[in-house]
């Protein structure tokens, strides 16, 4: 008889394996309609939210006065930033996912060519906020998100190192080698390329990614090569070997050689400020390599709607007149750092230089295709980029084959 | 020792011997089972009532099996050998069976990207997309209204009066109606509902069109907070009956095609998709398309190489060192044994994560600090990427290696030896004809197993080289050091750097399942030929 009882236990063991899945299958929304259900007196609702660390503390600040005024219940669930894009696609046509997460405007194309993002309506309000943070969540004329941050790189300086802002990239590698620090300048390349953070050197060639419309929004085009292209690789060939821009380079050896004072400038965003404690810094437009302004990407962060929400109505009485608040806005701000989207959130905000110096920067931005295209094009761009900048591929005919092999990867898709 | 188990096992067959049976007695064993079978039951009953009420049928029904067979086999005098065997095999059906079964079923559908969920909600997604609000349209205050039951809205329109209506009564003008402060606060012929009211019947409410005139050209309000409604007009109308879309601008009409997606004449197609079966064509594209048939063959041949040398040169090593610390002369055996067991004590993605970065080419501790600042591309150079792979992939796994040759070592009898060095053998000898194929009757297994783990070490090529450096000829993103899982991951887009196609990526792992099966059967069954020395 004794023997039997490690087997019950093992038994015991396998049903709550079996009610995990179940539970794992089933959690988010199983919980919701449970609530409404037992106790719907005292209960206006509950609506699930994803949120990531960062951003947690403040979401929960803007729902505790939803929940006061309304009665309602927020659950926040923490996810990962990364894994949130892919557990929503998969999550969402069964039912299971969140009624409302964050996520960044560039997802757009894809959420909504999968059919999990409703639009929301956020009606008169639109024009309170930054005309490019509601551009970006727009589609076909209709507005898909909350936005609640914009986002861009910019030349961060170190004005104990450089005092004076400069004016050109040729400028900028001359006074951080005056400076007589390790790097004249800081960028993070990485050997499988970094385009977000060239982008803006790009640009300054007049090479976009893809051909942009009349209204701003892109079109599955690509811009990336002809004559500018070509420029902007052979460009990247010099720096390279005149070892201004180095594959070996990492963000993390890039922030930490610039926090150590290592050399004057770094391009990079408001995510690296806290990395910087004690530095005096200042924020410059990115100088120019090609001649042309240097226009970053700008990303704007924001609240996405599921499609498949069971409580839409105060999921979107949530968004719209809660999280659209200037102070829902600039809890988030506090804790992300990004400057808001909500204009008179912003402008509080830019009280504080750093962020008048980024916001100031991504007015020129050019906003993140958000086409369901642009999934195909970072992998390859990247990693020309830093085939080029090593030397591993000739800049001309390397960049037209990426350029072959992108348009490749467009058709076959 | 074997044989005292035999015994022990074959005891219990007389079952029919006149002993009572376990489950009738009250002993306190008896009486635990039955505590520990209520627990199991209570667990059981609760996923039953959860599943009911997502309507997940499949886990259900499940659940009820395997309660059923769980009562049935823990109460029965006749199921004993099924008692050891059940929890195993629920074990089994949720951990292997169900998801082997899925991952097949993808392979054959084509869920992905722009397919991802099922034609209803596609459906429901196009619908919504192309919903508009009228340009230039005001937003109306709005109340939820009820008439007997029957939704409506109540809107204060731009004159300031009140106008009500359901989805099949338009906007009417209300005489009497209530507002305070541009909220309505009573509708002759409706009933308020309040917000609890409202929250209870959501799906209802954003569902509910009501039209703003008898021409449906005027559109119809509609509302997304239950405080504001606007004025929309739909682009795109389903017919159910016909199961088509209508472009009610262009008057095109799309129907259904095989590939889940609505199609116009044209060949156009509407932008949401949804699941359906497509057959082979996973697998023709998985071997089909011309991008990857040349780098699927580098892969391949690489994915072997790295396997079979990973397994060899971590044996070698482990045996190697085993074989010295088994030496009864050496001191301090303990303290060497317990280091050089030290790399097993990291998780393997942390260990390639700090490999990539003492490997870096200009700052890592190899090249800067051993090597003086020489510049080797480690994880940059084709060759040198493959053997810094090899070489981490050894420091990881000889010390594995090395503890499985030990107990191995160990447990060779003694007398055996014994008996060797009476018959004159020599100490080569000894080795060559008694030691080594011991060893390897008990390590051949463990190889083979080794040998599938190597084949899939997904972690440790994406954490150490992501696959890199690229392949400078193809036109795809793979490179030197890419495995076939990594290939798997890459090209089916769950990275995030392609459009996703998770059936291609289950047909994928189907081949990869394939080809590692094979060679496990192949090998296990040399191995048998091992066991007959014994």
């Amino acid at each position: 008889m004794r023997r039997s009882i490690p087997f019950a236990a093992l038994a015991v063991s396998a049903a709550l394996v079996l009610t995990a899945c179940g539970g794992s299958a089933g959690s988010g929304e199983e919980e919701t309609p449970e609530a409404t259900e037992s106790a719907p007196a005292a209960d206006g609702g509950t609506i699930t939210v994803w949120v990531d660390e960062t951003r947690q503390a403040a979401v929960e600040e803007a729902a505790a006065v939803f929940e006061e005024e309304t009665g309602a219940t927020v659950e926040l669930v923490l996810k990962n930033f990364e894994d949130i894009r892919t557990d929503f696609l998969a999550q969402v046509p069964t039912g299971e996912g969140p009624d409302i997460t964050v996520g960044a405007h560039d997802w757009l194309g894809e959420l909504t060519a999968n059919g999990v993002v409703a639009p929301i309506e956020i009606g008169d309000m639109a024009g309170e906020f930054e005309p490019v943070s509601i551009e970006a969540f727009t589609q076909d004329g209709q507005v898909y998100g909350l936005p609640y941050a914009v986002e861009n790189i910019a030349l961060i300086r170190n004005t104990a190192l450089a005092p004076e802002a400069p004016a050109s990239w040729d400028d900028a590698v001359a006074a951080g080698t005056a400076a007589g620090t390790q790097f004249p300048l800081l960028i993070q390349v990485s050997e499988e390329g970094d385009p977000y953070t060239m982008y803006p050197l790009q640009t300054s060639f007049g090479a976009g990614v893809f051909e942009q419309n009349d209204d701003g929004t892109y079109a599955p085009e690509l811009a990336l090569g002809g004559e500018p292209g070509n420029a902007f690789a052979g460009w990247l060939a010099e720096q390279g070997a005149a070892g201004v821009l180095d594959t070996a380079v990492t963000y993390d050896i890039a922030v930490a050689a610039f926090a150590a004072g290592d050399s004057p400038f770094i391009i990079g965003g408001p995510w690296m400020i806290e990395s910087f404690p004690g530095l005096d810094l200042a924020i410059d437009p990115i100088p120019s390599a090609g001649g042309e302004p240097a226009r970053p990407f700008v990303g704007v962060a924001g609240f996405y709607l599921s499609a498949q929400s069971e409580n839409a109505i105060l999921a979107n009485d949530f968004l719209v007149n809660y999280m659209s608040t200037e102070e829902a806005q600039l809890a988030l701000y506090e804790a992300g750092n990004r400057p808001p989207a909500l204009t008179a959130a912003a402008d509080v905000a830019s009280e504080d230089p750093v962020t008048d110096g980024f916001r100031a920067v991504g007015a020129d931005a050019f906003p993140m295709p958000s086409i369901p295209e642009m999934a195909s094009v970072w992998e390859f761009w990247g990693v020309t980029e830093a085939g080029i900048i090593s030397g591993s591929l000739e800049p001309t005919a390397g960049w037209e084959k990426m350029v072959t092999d992108i348009q490749g990867a467009l058709d076959a898709a | 020792m074997s044989s005292q188990l035999t015994t022990q096992r074959v005891e219990p067959e007389p079952a029919e011997s006149p002993r009572t049976s376990h489950a009738r007695t009250w002993s306190a064993g008896f009486l635990a089972k039955l505590a520990l079978l209520a627990v199991v039951d209570a667990f059981g009953v609760y996923v039953v009532l959860a599943a009911w009420n997502e309507r997940s049928f499949g886990i259900l029904w499940s659940m009820v099996a395997l309660l059923a067979a769980a009562n049935y086999v823990y109460f029965s005098k006749r199921a004993l050998a099924l008692k050891y065997i059940l929890p195993g095999l629920a074990f089994l059906l949720v951990f292997q069976i169900y998801v082997v079964f899925y991952t097949g079923y993808v392979a054959f559908t084509n869920y992905g990207d722009g397919h991802n969920s099922t034609k209803e909600q596609a459906v429901e997604a196009l619908l919504v997309q192309n919903e508009r609000r009228v340009e230039g349209s005001e937003s109306f205050p709005l109340v939820v209204v009820s008439d007997g039951g029957e939704l409506g809205f109540a809107i204060v329109d731009a004159d300031g009066d009140v106008e009500a209506g359901t989805a099949d009564r338009p906007l009417a003008g209300v005489d009497d109606a209530s507002v305070d402060d541009g909220v309505i606060t009573a509708v002759p012929g409706f009933e308020l509902v309040d917000r609890q009211g409202v929250l209870e019947r959501q799906d209802e409410v954003t569902a509910l069109r009501v039209p703003v005139s008898d021409d449906a050209e005027d559109g119809s309000i509609r509302t997304t907070d239950a405080r504001t409604g606007y004025v929309y007009e739909s682009v795109l109308v389903y017919d159910e009956a016909a199961d088509t879309m209508t472009d009610t601008t262009t008057g095109v009409v799309y129907a259904p095609n095989d590939d889940g997606q609505f199609e116009a004449e044209d060949g156009s197609t509407l932008a949401v998709g949804w699941r359906v079966v497509v057959g082979f064509d996973n697998f023709v594209t998985a071997f089909g398309d011309a991008r990857y048939a040349q780098p699927f063959v580098a892969i391949l041949l690489w994915t072997f190489a790295f396997a079979i040398l990973s397994v060899l040169t971590t044996f070698l090593l482990g045996l190697f060192l085993a074989i010295t610390f088994n030496e009864d002369r050496l001191r301090g055996r303990r303290i060497y044994r317990t280091l050089m067991i030290l790399p097993y004590a990291l998780p393997p993605f942390l260990a390639a994560l700090i490999w990539s970065g003492l490997l870096n080419r200009r700052f890592g501790f190899i090249n800067e600090v051993l090597l003086g600042g020489a510049e080797i591309p480690w994880l940059t150079d084709p060759t040198l990427a493959k053997l810094a792979i090899l070489g981490v992939n050894l420091w990881l796994g000889f010390p594995y290696m090395f503890l499985i040759c030990t107990g191995a070592l160990q447990a060779i009898p003694g007398d055996v030896l014994e008996a060797a060095q009476i018959d004159g053998a020599g100490r080569v000898r000894t080795w060559r004809s008694v030691v080594l194929p011991l060893l390897l009757v008990a390590t051949a297994p463990l190889l083979i197993s080794s040998f599938a783990f190597n084949f899939n070490n997904f972690t440790l090529v994406y954490m150490l080289t992501g696959g890199g450096p690229r392949f400078a000829d193809a036109s795809v993103p793979l490179g030197h050091t890419d495995i076939l899982i990594t290939m798997v991951y890459s090209i089916s887009g769950i990275d995030g750097n392609a459009p996703r196609n998770y059936g291609l990526a289950s047909a994928l792992s189907i081949v990869i399942f394939v080809i590692v099966g094979t060679i496990s059967a192949i090998a296990f069954r040399r191995t048998r030929s091992l066991e007959d020395i014994n």
